[in-house]
């Protein structure tokens, strides 16, 4: 479904607290609009996105029509073990998206 | 000269200027605009001020997309982290924006996004710690286009 990008340091301390960003291309229609007929456009949102390190979750967001399109989102956790991050996300369609991500940790 | 029309005149125009500070007084002394929402959020626990740092610009030319940080004081160990941060608008069509849920493997408590914003308002965030209180902090924004008006 819909491209991604993320952002993390390709390496990074144990122990270090890292910044992972990801920007999804999604229009998150906020079903105010119309379209050229005046017909109103459906909600269409990603309502909701999961992101796990190795399996465990860290980081979770329920998002709404307040979020702007093409949604960004930033936050932090801590470099434990080198390995994957996984972002899964899902629509009010139902389309669901995904993207990975790795890190190697040193120290 | 002709004092007493002065006179009136003069206290029409006090009347005047008194008179819109009225319902503006009356508006302001009401109930938060966020009370009702933040009962919703936090199940009528009591949210305190502070701890909580909401970051935009002062000034967003438009409102579909202004950048945004919460930041909350923590430690983010296992015994003392924020658990969920929620971003309310005071003026949205829907003013629940999001909610984020962090762990103490977060290591900061900090979020980054972009909203959208329905014109010149007050942006809350509302904090939950892991020992169950809730801290709030507010941002101002003046939006010079606002994001809902666009009908096409």
């Amino acid at each position: 479904m819909a491209l991604a990008r993320v952002q993390l340091p390709a390496s990074a301390k144990r122990g270090e607290a890292i910044e992972v960003r990801i920007a999804i291309q999604h229009p998150m229609e906020t079903g105010f609009r119309y379209d050229n007929m005046g017909k109103a456009i459906p909600k269409n949102v990603i309502n909701s996105l999961r992101v796990r390190y190795n399996g465990t979750e860290i980081f979770r967001a329920e998002l709404g029509s307040g979020i702007a399109a093409n949604p960004y989102l930033q936050f932090f956790t801590v470099a434990e073990a080198s390995g994957q991050f996984d972002f899964e996300w899902v629509d009010d369609n139902g389309d669901r998206g995904m993207e990975q991500a790795a890190i190697s940790i040193t120290g | 000269m002709n004092t007493p029309v002065r006179r009136r005149f003069v206290a029409l125009l006090a009347g005047l200027a008194a008179v819109p500070l009225l319902p503006f007084r009356a508006a302001r002394a009401q109930a938060d605009p966020f009370a009702a929402l933040l009962k919703q959020v936090t199940g009528g626990a009591t949210v305190r001020l502070g701890r909580v740092k909401v970051d935009t610009p002062r000034l967003a030319d438009n409102g579909h997309s202004v950048p945004l940080t919460v930041s909350v004081e923590s430690p983010m160990t296992a015994a003392d982290h924020v658990r969920s941060i929620t971003l309310l608008s005071e003026r949205n069509p829907r003013p629940l924006m999001a909610t984020f849920y962090l762990g103490p493997k977060a290591g900061r408590a900090e979020v980054a996004t972009r909203v959208r914003l329905n014109g010149t308002q007050r942006v809350l965030a509302v904090a939950q710690i892991s020992d169950g209180s809730y801290w709030s902090g507010t941002a101002e924004v003046e939006v010079t286009e606002s994001a809902c008006l666009d009908m096409s």
